[in-house]
């Protein structure tokens, strides 16, 4: 009988993983399990292009389905049904339907939800970006006019303040402890950013936080709907949608009682193997592996690349631990992101947020949309690179100089 | 020998093509994509991973 491996979550991560599966020459069987019942699609357009004009259902799908390998032939689908339990010692996973299936090797791709602002009111008139559907819905409330707050300015709220303004909505950015993209960017070119989305028509609210939804109540029993935010200060911001935007929850519950070590997406050694786990390694961003180009312990990262970038390690691990054979040794991935604001594209590599030094090489931090390149620092090595509004030949230089400050004395494949 | 082809109306110059397999794709001084159509089998794993990352998907396998 042909073995099975079974990868949790039907999104970019699951797809990578059972294309890498193949290119790993596993020739059994692969079954892909997802929550969605759309086929794996990309997410950056959700907050931008899609946000911005996504057409039909259709055609937005269209936009956004990720291609698959033609290699990556006789892959089995399992769509719009959550797993919501596993027995990794009997290697039986329980799926929302109720259905159990087993598995030989699983690989952990469930990803990411949206977090939300954890103060009471009705959720009618407040909106997350995930799903397609969530960015379809959001699009509807942004028409000419409406008067938007977005909490959180992260990539995703910085990405959806400045979509809302280009479809004409009046926005308001509740920006939190830390300014706009400030935790990967670093102080100096959060401040530019702040001043260009002003400049761009955004209202930036800083160090505030919200204190409470309004809502309206009709008295009668009707849907009640949000109206707006007051802040922590007191002000009081009205809306006609409001947009979360406060970072995410790893997707990690239907692996608990297994004896993992869950509390920040799911743990894993440099070979993306699960620890305490046999036979189970993650993908995406709800792994938590070593950080091997800082030094600074394991991590997860949610950029673009990460998906593909451990799916590449990950599969010929546990292909190697099915079949014991030896497991190759993993290449140390270089994290990449980038965001399109009000047509600047900021693009970076390697892992900023750890830095404790940055060092501008080109333009000026506070002018973004005139150009700029900063450095990052740990302990005196590069780890980092950002630019703003250059051509990709120049973040493609600063990428070559982060890789080429090459692997710290610190750095391990164990996770701890 | 393996030919590959880009769509220009969907690329938008990313330059992640050219992490992944810089020696077919390579950004000008202006940021602008240029590439080998034609390239060695031997770069096939490279291609494959520039036509994954690409964020636009405008990256084409010819047969």
């Amino acid at each position: 009988m042909a073995r099975r491996i079974a990868i949790a979550g039907a999104s970019m991560g699951g797809l990578r993983a059972a294309e890498q599966l193949r290119s790993a020459g596993w020739e059994e069987e692969i079954l892909v399990i997802g929550g969605e019942i759309h086929p794996p699609y990309k997410r950056p357009p959700l907050s931008k292009e899609v946000l911005k004009s996504p057409g039909s259902i259709e055609e937005a799908l269209a936009a956004v389905t990720l291609r698959q390998r033609r290699t990556a032939t006789g892959i089995d689908w399992k769509l719009g049904a959550p797993v919501t339990g596993a027995d990794l010692k009997g290697r039986t996973l329980t799926l929302a339907t109720g259905e159990q299936l087993g598995y030989d090797g699983l690989v952990v791709a469930t990803g990411l939800r949206p977090a939300r602002v954890r103060v009471p009111g009705p959720l009618h008139g407040r909106h997350v970006i995930r799903t397609l559907e969530d960015s379809l819905g959001l699009h509807r409330e942004l028409q000419p006019a409406a008067r938007i707050v977005v909490v959180g300015a992260g990539f995703i709220g910085c990405e959806a303040a400045a979509t809302a303004t280009l479809l004409g909505c009046r926005v308001t950015l509740i920006e939190g402890s830390t300014g706009p993209m400030q935790r990967t960017l670093g102080r100096e070119l959060s401040e530019g950013m702040r001043s260009f989305l002003t400049q761009r028509g955004v209202e930036c609210i800083s160090g505030e936080r919200v204190a409470a939804f309004t809502w309206n109540d009709d008295g009668a029993g009707g849907t009640q709907r949000c109206t707006g935010v007051r802040l922590a200060g007191g002000r009081e911001v009205q809306a006609d949608a409001v947009i979360e935007a406060v970072g995410s929850t790893p997707n990690v519950e239907w692996l608990a009682g297994n004896g993992l070590d869950l509390s920040d997406g799911v743990l894993c050694d440099g070979h993306l193997r699960v620890l305490e786990a046999e036979h189970v390694v993650a993908v995406g961003d709800v792994a938590r592996y070593p950080d091997r180009r800082t030094g600074t312990g394991p991590r997860r990262v949610e950029h673009w690349a990460t998906p593909a970038d451990t799916a590449k390690i990950a599969a010929p691990a546990l292909v190697a631990g099915l079949n014991g054979t030896e497991t190759p040794e993993p290449v140390a991935p270089l994290p990449a992101f980038w965001t399109d604001i009000f047509g600047i594209r900021v693009q970076g590599v390697g892992s900023p947020a750890v830095a404790d030094r940055i060092e501008v090489l080109e333009g000026d931090p506070s002018r973004p949309a005139d150009g700029a390149a900063l450095a990052y620092y740990l302990g005196g090595r590069l780890i980092g690179a950002v630019t703003s509004a250059l051509p990709a030949d120049r973040q493609l230089h600063y990428r070559k100089l982060v890789t080429e400050a090459g692997l710290p004395a610190s750095s391990q494949l164990a996770a701890v | 020998m393996k030919t590959v082809d880009v769509d220009r109306s969907l690329c938008d110059n990313h330059g992640q093509c050219a992490i992944a397999a810089p020696e077919v794709f390579r950004m000008n001084p202006d940021g602008v994509l240029e590439y080998e159509p034609t390239f060695d089998d031997s770069l096939l794993g490279e291609v494959e991973e520039a036509i994954d990352v690409c964020p636009v998907q405008a990256i084409f396998l010819k047969d």
